[in-house]
């Protein structure tokens, strides 16, 4: 029985080779193997959605993915939203309207939100409460991370 | 460029680096050569732990440290913020589920979660007592050893103290109508996203800390006195936690995290699970029975009221919990005469500590459910009966305290206009109003420096923790505004008690006042001294020069602080300094120690419609309006109102622990402990502050953050009793204990039932 | 998390010969979110772990051939509840796949999973009895085809034999028009696991068919064919009567932290009612499967 096995993934547009544990999840590999602590832990029962990145476009828990999963998936997390420094429509929205407390979850409310609007450009109220009730938020900022979603949608061209 | 920042929603400082994912939490933070620790529980509610095996563990490869009590110092250091009752390991007995018995530190995670699994403990499970009915038994066995509590005359009961406040003759107090009723408010936890972490490691000859702690010079004080270290050698690191919500005040496992890594000679870092934070903090949890007394034209006369708090196996900060939250629970009435008697007892569960709201939402529920009632009884519609009881802007509501700070009638009304009440309901739907009340700081001391450096840019050094509720941002738009500079050229430096002067502790929202004005008074120091600059430069008197917001006025042109500043300074540069000390003194003979600073003061009011069917309550508009003083960041004002408005609701219709009949928890964790999601909101969410600048704080400004969560359960069972007819005493209104009434309504129209 | 022997099979017979071997000791993977929960807390600690996602017979996927819907075994609950047949033929599985878990569980979670993980509570099984689906299964003893009727046993026990694993779920394409609708029971409106999960068809020649989940050991279908509970005009008694048949045979466990045994079977009623409402009136105007 091999403990480790090697895994080919792209992580934020950059193709990283590494050896995984087989028994770590992408949530481990990401935070622990490639130090991308952007992406947080929490409930590790896929819960919370703290953990959310998307893999091959798609919002998933990373902590319930085992790392061998990623093998030949595109994995995007918070830390490539910025292109060159510069903050993305949806990270300026959730500044100007306030949708960030203590930002414990809000890397994982970006990234289900990023893929929400990838697959529906101008969501209505309740598809955005509905896309997003995956990620928890105790600060409670729901309103204002609707309202930043919101505002990206309707300052997206029809 | 604005000189106004107060009163304006710049970005939060410190949003960039949350949105790109580079603000570092504690388990974001690693240190070479670090160590990861892992806790040893066991699976019962209570037992007397016969006898530890390490030895397994301590051969799994990658372990170096493998502690339980009989590994440290003899007998075992207590600590605790209250009183020094809880011991580093269990000693003897494991006294709640998740009390850990040992600790191992491994290279890897693997290696410390397999080597805990292997820590073999002989153990007897003991009967546990998990209410405050079986507290209180006199055949119960004491949680605690009555050898901690010296000459305590209930120390040999599971009442660890009684409060009693009261004015007037209750019982002399003439009422024509008098409510009695007993309520209960749920054991909840406090399920921050970010989980618990500490991590410490030795640092020259002292130690240096990284943990999620609220108050870290508290904690700095504690761990000094445990280790025997000097406070100068003693380094605590706060970085912002990611939400605290009071969980995080006080001290927990930073204790055995530090000796671990003070044995092992390296970092040795804790990181919670979800689980284990269930196990390490919650509220304190209440029974209450009230009795109101009204008369028929409308006026209080009494209230007498009991209030038993279910604390934890440990004290941790929950008597001063009860003592604070029972006190204002008569509630902010002209009331001639009350009796409250508050009891913290005792458990076999978990520690309970501060949490938002601090003792204040569980007797609240009782009281203002009561008020409700009353009103009902007397006919007088519920609004106006407390507009007519209300204590006036000025008038003490307890007689020898702190009067009403604010025009708590404007608040009220506002929040009636806002609910549209007395304007006619859809069938089916019914409305609830109810007051919160809380004391702000009682006693305080927060120390801020700030200085101004050569090319006009700041640092403010602030003790406080920023967990969201965006203290940074605040300290920064008042130094920005007063100093001149632009929100971006100013830093806040914070959580690192080596760098950073003394802050007493960040809670009952505290901070904009306290430190806030501390940051006031540093900015107002390097005014003076730009003034005095000023003087010297141009040749004037200081009387002829104000420095005010950044500007500089000469008795014939205005300048900059900046224009003063570098002539003033010079060829050899250098900075100005300030320093400002807010300070609240102790009262020995206070009952609280001291008199409230301010008082939050919140009206919520509620539309809600109930499916009888199911028992789902849907809650059709939330109004929240608070009494703020100064909104120094109105858009951070409004996201503390409405997420603690959310969190309300949260306790009131889905948040409790279950336990089973041995006394252990059974929904540790996400799956069966229910919080709200983003789909579990209001369908209407109304938040407005009342803004009259009479707060101590800055610019005006009072505490806030509590407020719109204290009153919300008593809100929605008001709006249920309205349009149902029934009425519930317990929280949660979880569907299926709503449903449980509506049957009972239903089977006997007499019981319970509720005339319009 | 104990560790394991991780096996990505590349055919079907392979993944089926290695199941065979490990038997109790392996578990497939799929979407995980089952899985990878009880590998973590220690609650299940196989040797081997099987990750079917690469075996090119199993790809996701759903299409109609014949007279049937065939949904294979890696699809995820996302593609189910978006698919255009399963809307237009099924429309309360497509309910049911929507609501399971939150949007990043849907993304993962496939069907196949769902029901052989066989909880009680599973959302996608009361329409997967009310269309009749068959699991079709590979094994080392070839295909079999499992009647979904025939599929649960209880609490995480298939009929599935040594060595079998699900390579899709067929659903007949409906021969007769149909209201459907699923409903269920949370203790929030956001995502929840249910205490009540049912679903409820009635078809243009009068048969009702209702299935529900749990409040039992496993997930149970009842089929009315007198016509009584499509009837809108027919006497109330009457149907109260055939409910409670459908009815009686619940039994909800009495150690459930979600709801109480009192409040399932309460709530059985309920949602048995509405949804029979609902699934007539859907038939009535037209917004029918089929």
């Amino acid at each position: 029985m091999v403990d480790t096995l090697p895994i080919e993934m792209t992580v934020n547009g950059r193709r990283r080779a590494l050896e995984v544990a087989v028994n770590s999840t992408l949530l481990d590999v990401l935070r622990d193997d490639l130090e991308l602590t952007g992406t947080k832990e929490c409930c590790d029962v896929g819960e919370c959605g703290a953990c959310t990145v998307l893999v091959n476009g798609l919002a998933v828990d990373s902590c319930l993915m085992l790392a061998v999963e990623a093998d030949g998936a595109e994995v995007s997390t918070v830390e490539g939203l910025a292109q060159d420094g510069k903050l993305n429509p949806l990270q300026q929205a959730f500044l100007d309207k306030g949708a960030v407390q203590c930002g414990f979850c809000t890397p994982g409310q970006l990234m289900a939100a990023q893929a929400l609007l990838a697959a529906n450009p101008h969501p209505t109220l309740d598809e955005v409460q509905e896309g997003l009730s995956g990620n928890l938020c105790r600060c409670a900022c729901y309103v204002q991370i609707t309202e930043a979603v919101l505002a990206v949608a309707e300052g997206t061209p029809q | 460029m604005s000189a106004v920042k107060v009163g304006a929603s710049p970005w939060r400082v410190g949003g960039d680096a949350r949105v790109t994912g580079h603000q570092e939490y504690v388990a974001d933070i690693h240190l070479p050569g670090e160590l990861h620790a892992k806790l040893v529980t066991l699976p019962v509610a209570r037992a007397r732990i016969l006898r530890v095996d390490t030895s397994a563990a301590a051969q799994v490869p990658g372990v170096r440290v493998v502690v339980t009590a009989a590994d440290l110092p003899q007998p075992v250091p207590r600590y605790g913020p209250q009183f020094k009752d809880r011991p580093v390991l269990a000693v003897g007995e494991t006294k709640y589920h998740g009390e850990p018995v040992a600790a191992v530190a491994a290279d890897s995670k693997a290696a410390a979660e397999a080597a805990a699994g292997l820590v073999r403990v002989e153990y007897e499970e003991l009967p546990a007592i998990v209410t405050i009915t079986s507290a209180l038994d006199s055949a119960a066995p004491l949680v605690q050893d009555p050898a901690l509590r010296p000459g305590d005359p209930l120390a040999a009961t599971n009442v660890m103290r009684v409060h009693r406040v009261g004015w007037g003759d209750v019982d002399a107090e003439p009422a024509d109508v008098v409510i009695e009723n007993s309520y209960s408010f749920p054991m909840v936890t406090h399920f921050a996203i970010e989980p618990h972490a500490f991590m410490a490691a030795p640092d020259g000859d002292g130690i240096a800390v990284w943990t999620t702690i609220q108050h870290p010079y508290w904690l700095q004080r504690i761990l000094s006195g445990i280790l025997g270290l000097p406070l100068s050698r003693v380094r605590v690191i706060a970085p912002d936690p990611g939400g605290g919500f009071g969980g995080k005040q006080q001290i927990k496992y930073e204790p055995v995290v530090a000796f671990m890594a003070l044995q092992a000679g390296r970092p040795v870092r804790l990181v919670l699970t979800l689980e284990e934070t269930f196990q390490a903090v919650r509220r304190t949890a209440a029974e209450v029975r009230v009795r109101t007394g009204v008369r028929s034209d409308g006026t209080l006369a009494f209230q007498d009221i009991k209030a038993d708090y279910l604390m934890g196996a440990y004290v941790d900060i929950a008597d001063r919990v009860v003592n604070k939250g029972s006190y204002v629970g008569a509630g902010p009435y002209r009331m001639p005469a009350a009796r409250i008697v508050a009891r913290g007892i005792l458990s076999h569960t978990v520690p309970a500590t501060a949490f938002r709201g601090f003792g204040n939402p569980q007797i609240n529920w009782a009281v203002e459910s009561n008020l409700d009632e009353a009103a009902r009884a007397l006919g007088i519609d519920r609004l106006e009966f407390r507009l007519r009881n209300l204590a006036r802007k000025g008038e003490a509501f307890i007689p020898w305290d702190t009067p009403a700070d604010g025009d708590w009638q404007q608040t009220v009304r506002r929040a009636g206009e806002l609910i549209g009440w007395g304007t006619p309901l859809p069938v089916g739907h019914g409305r609830g109003i109810a007051i919160g009340i809380k004391s702000g700081p009682t006693t305080g001391l927060s120390y801020s420096t700030v200085r101004l450096l050569a090319d006009g840019s700041v640092i403010v050094y602030a003790g406080t923790s920023d967990m969201g509720q965006g203290a940074r941002t605040v300290f920064a738009q008042i130094a920005a505004q007063e100093l001149g500079a632009p929100m971006d050229w100013v830093t806040v430096v914070m959580g690192d008690t080596a760098i950073v002067p003394y802050d007493a502790q960040t809670s009952a929202s505290r901070s904009t006042v306290l430190m806030g004005n501390a940051v006031l008074k540093a900015c107002k120091s390097i005014q003076s001294q730009i003034r005095t600059m000023a003087a010297r430069l141009h040749r004037l008197d200081e009387a002829a020069i104000t420095v005010e917001r950044g500007v500089v006025r000469l008795p014939d042109r205005e300048l900059t602080i900046l224009e003063v500043l570098k002539p003033g300074l010079g060829s050899l540069g250098g900075e100005l300094t300030g320093n400002g000390e807010s300070r609240k003194d102790a009262e020995p003979d206070h009952p609280l120690q001291g008199a409230p600073a301010f008082f939050e003061f919140n009206c919520t009011a509620i539309e809600a419609r109930v499916d009888e069917g199911t028992g789902d309550v849907v809650i059709v508009r939330h109004v929240t309006v608070s009494d703020v003083g100064k909104a120094i960041n109105p858009l951070q004002v409004r996201m503390q109102d409405e997420g603690a408005a959310i969190m309300g609701l949260g306790h009131t219709l889905m948040e409790h622990y279950i336990f089973d009949e041995a006394g252990r928890v059974r929904n540790l964790g996400a799956i069966d402990y229910r919080i709200p999601t983003s789909m579990d909101l209001p369908l209407e969410l109304h938040s407005e502050v009342v803004e009259n600048a009479d707060g101590p704080g800055p610019y005006g400004a009072k505490g806030m953050s509590e407020g719109a969560l204290l009153c919300v359960a008593a809100a929605v069972a008001a709006a249920v009793r309205e349009a149902t007819g029934v009425v519930i005493r317990d929280l949660p209104l979880t569907p299926e204990r709503v449903w449980r009434a509506v049957q009972e309504r239903d089977r006997d129209p007499a019981h319970g039932r509720d005339e319009r | 998390m104990q560790t394991f022997a991780y096996e990505r099979p590349a055919t079907l017979a392979e993944a089926v010969a290695l199941l065979d071997t490990h038997d109790a000791d392996s578990r497939v993977l799929a979407g995980g979110t089952d899985l990878v929960l009880r590998l973590r807390s220690g609650s299940e600690k196989p040797s081997v772990v099987i990750d079917i996602k690469r075996i090119a017979d199993l790809r996701p996927g759903i299409r109609e051939a014949a007279g049937a819907v065939t949904i294979g075994a890696t699809t995820v609950m996302t593609d189910v509840a978006a698919s255009p047949l399963v809307r237009r033929h099924f429309r309360a599985l497509a309910e049911a796949a929507a609501i399971v878990g939150s949007v990043q569980i849907r993304n993962r979670a496939t069907l196949a999973g769902n029901i052989c993980n066989a909880s009680p509570a599973a959302d996608t099984a009361p329409p997967l009895l009310v269309y009749g689906a068959t699991v079709v299964a590979a094994g080392p003893r070839g295909p079999r085809r499992i009647p979904i009727t025939d599929f649960f046993v209880e609490s995480g026990v298939t009929t599935l034999g040594r060595g079998e694993l699900v390579t899709a779920i067929e659903l007949p394409v409906p021969s007769r028009r149909s209201g459907t609708v699923h409903l269920r029971r949370t203790r929030r409106r956001g995502h929840d696991l249910a205490s009540v999960t049912l679903c409820c068809s009635v078809d243009e020649g009068g048969v009702t068919r209702l299935a529900y989940g749990s409040v039992g050991p496993r997930p149970v279908l009842f089929v009315d064919e007198t016509g009584t509970l499509a009837d809108p005009k027919a006497d109330d008694e009457a149907k109260e009567r055939i409910l409670e048949k459908m009815f009686a045979g619940a039994s909800p466990s009495k150690r459930s932290m979600r709801a109480s045994p009192e409040y399932r079977l309460a709530m059985l009623r309920v949602l048995g009612r509405r949804a029979l409402h609902t699934a007539i009136d859907r038939l009535a105007e037209g917004r029918t499967d089929g």
